[in-house]
């Protein structure tokens, strides 16, 4: 794994509306996800998760602080930043594969070439045989198998993904993440990713942020190190096990914190 | 804040649907035999479970002529007054054999048409921008909410003035009485496009103008087919309120025209046709979306 730093997130803070009705999401976020790293965050829910990856991905605007990313400011959306959402977001008119073409088109990648890659990213999320069904013939865990094959086919510098599987059943989930964590060790992705489910982010994190609950800010960061390859199997390592017992104490004073505030 | 804008113009759109009553209005009341044909032609590409509403729909239409022809027949009302069936299929042959039937309609259908497709042309880029931009909302939607609440017909004595009887005054009746609810209907369309696939096409390099064209445009689709084939309702309306104004052909002109000779069977033939042109339009228009939008699961496939 290179060093180099690809996203960096300074004293960000986000205020939403003026003066008496203000609220604000985040406060002094710093962060970073070097070269090839799967950084994971968690956080209590409304900490301003969201928002953070919205401004990362150029969807949001900061109220002050800033993102950089390969050391240089971003401005807007681009797809140079690659996102995933808990809703399914596929254009519901286009079949699995001209989705997936979606970005490249933008690009006016010629015809020929955008279904080449098109199908090569069919075949790493394993939808062979469906390129060309329509969204609304897929299940929900299919879909969200286009939506990542749509954002990787751009290659991206970064991946953000905002619990990208929130929305998927328990079993969907783990095959999903096993799915996720082998394209992962394939094409050696950036990823930025978001969600609460704790297991989920020892699982596939190289490091994890905990974010503390309203306004949000950088609680602790822990490295994630488990040996051998990850996969359901290292949900009872006691290394698995560890890291997810630190990361819940954490969460847990922060609830804590927040029901002695009120 | 945008999210609250778009609600409140989202109800204005919502009644703006409402108020198309002329149109509903009309093809309660005058539509018998046409809608009959129609249900016919359902019935032979039918599902068994729809056949039960469409016996319904039929025996509607068929209570609405059987009490006509004993009204007629029965002469339980003058005939200048209530023509029979048959005096009036008998007008509608004669006037199909001299020619004249046909030039009403054609005049017609061509007004209504120019009228509305500049109307669709001036509303659909305008409504999708105020859907958009709030900046552009704010610097339009009062003079839309206003002119909205104008009723065409008061506007009629104006376009003589200025345009006098040239088929240009017709055209810019049924303009006034489509544009406004339509630049409303399309914001309204517009706005409800799932953000998620706005913000998705984004992220994935899709510039402004790409994000209208391949997925504002699309997304909206079926929502518009729909707001299209409402209006063009609307615009039949407004077209016959131009021709008895002053027009010199056209149905609307040939309806007033029988009034004053007391030709009740003419008026009627006039008002099934406008009926039958209003239904195989609505009918054009829902295989239309069915065409340009395979993709989408339509409320009107379970009617
Ligand atoms: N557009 C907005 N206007 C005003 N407040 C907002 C807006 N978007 C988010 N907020 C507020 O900012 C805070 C953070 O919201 P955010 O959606 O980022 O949280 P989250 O961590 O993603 O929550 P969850 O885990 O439930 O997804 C919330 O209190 C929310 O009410
Ligand atoms: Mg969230």
């Amino acid at each position: 794994m290179s060093d180099a730093v690809k996203l960096s997130v300074r004293n960000l803070e986000r205020v939403f509306g003026e003066g008496g009705s203000s609220v604000t999401a985040l406060r002094d976020v710093n962060l970073e996800v070097r070269e090839s790293e799967f950084v994971m965050i968690v956080g209590p829910s409304g900490c301003g998760k969201t928002t953070l990856i919205n401004i990362i991905g150029g969807l949001d605007r900061q109220t002050s602080g800033e993102v950089l990313l390969d050391g240089k400011p971003i401005d807007g959306p681009g797809a140079d930043r690659g996102m995933v959402f808990q809703g399914y977001s596929l254009f519901p008119w286009l079949t699995v594969r001209k989705n997936v073409e979606f970005g490249l088109r933008m690009k006016n990648v010629p015809p020929k070439e955008r279904e080449e890659a098109a199908m090569r990213y069919i075949q790493l999320v394993g939808l062979e045989g469906f390129e060309d069904a329509l969204p609304k013939q897929l299940s929900g865990g299919m879909k969200q198998r286009v939506a990542i094959a749509r954002t990787l086919a751009n290659e991206p510098e970064v991946l953000l993904m905002d619990e990208p599987f929130g929305a998927l059943d328990a079993q969907t989930r783990v095959v999903m993440q096993e799915l996720l964590a082998g394209i992962r060790r394939r094409t050696s992705a950036t990823i930025l990713f978001i969600t609460h489910d704790i297991d989920e982010a020892v699982l596939l994190g190289d490091r994890v942020y905990v974010m503390s609950r309203r306004p949000g800010t950088v609680r602790d960061v822990l490295d994630v190190e488990i040996p051998g390859e990850r996969g359901h199997n290292s949900l009872v390592l006691p290394e698995f096990l560890e890291v997810k017992k630190r990361i819940m104490d954490m969460l847990w004073k922060e609830s804590s914190d927040a029901a002695m505030d009120r | 804040m945008s999210t609250l804008e778009y609600a409140s113009s989202g109800s204005v759109g919502v009644i703006g649907k409402e108020a198309g009553l002329p149109e509903t209005g009309m093809k309660i009341e005058l539509n018998g035999p046409a809608a009959a044909g129609k249900t016919v032609n359902r019935k032979s590409g039918g599902e068994a479970s729809g056949t039960q509403k469409r016996l319904l729909s039929l025996l509607c239409f068929a209570l609405i002529i059987g009490f006509w022809c004993a009204a007629s027949y029965g002469h339980w009302v003058q005939e200048v007054f209530l023509p029979t069936p048959t005096a009036v299929l008998s007008r509608i042959v004669s006037m199909a054999k001299d020619g004249s039937l046909f030039a009403h309609c054609r005049e017609s259908i061509a007004r209504v048409m120019v009228g509305w497709i500049w109307s669709v042309i001036v509303a659909l880029p305008m409504g999708m921008l105020m859907a958009n931009s709030k900046r552009f909302s704010a610097f339009v939607q009062p003079i839309i909410e206003f002119a909205r609440y104008l009723p065409v017909v008061a506007l009629v004595p104006l376009t003589l003035l200025y345009l006098g009887i040239a088929e240009s005054q017709k055209y810019t009746i049924i303009f006034l009485g489509t544009f406004f609810q339509l630049v409303l209907m399309v914001c309204d369309t517009v706005s409800e496009v799932d953000s998620n696939m706005i913000n998705a096409a984004r992220t994935l390099g899709a510039g402004r103008f790409q994000v209208y064209k391949s997925v504002i445009f699309p997304a909206a689709l079926p929502g518009l087919m729909d707001d299209f084939r409402l209006t063009i309702g609307w615009a039949w309306t407004y077209l016959v309120v131009a021709e008895m104004v002053a027009a010199s052909n056209g149905l609307g002109f040939m309806i007033l025209r029988s009034q004053r000779y007391l030709a009740t069977d003419t008026i009627f033939a006039g008002l099934i046709l406008i009926g039958l042109i209003g239904l195989v339009t609505d009918w054009i228009f829902r295989i239309l979306s069915r065409i340009v939008a395979p993709w989408q699961e339509r409320l009107g496939d379970r009617k």
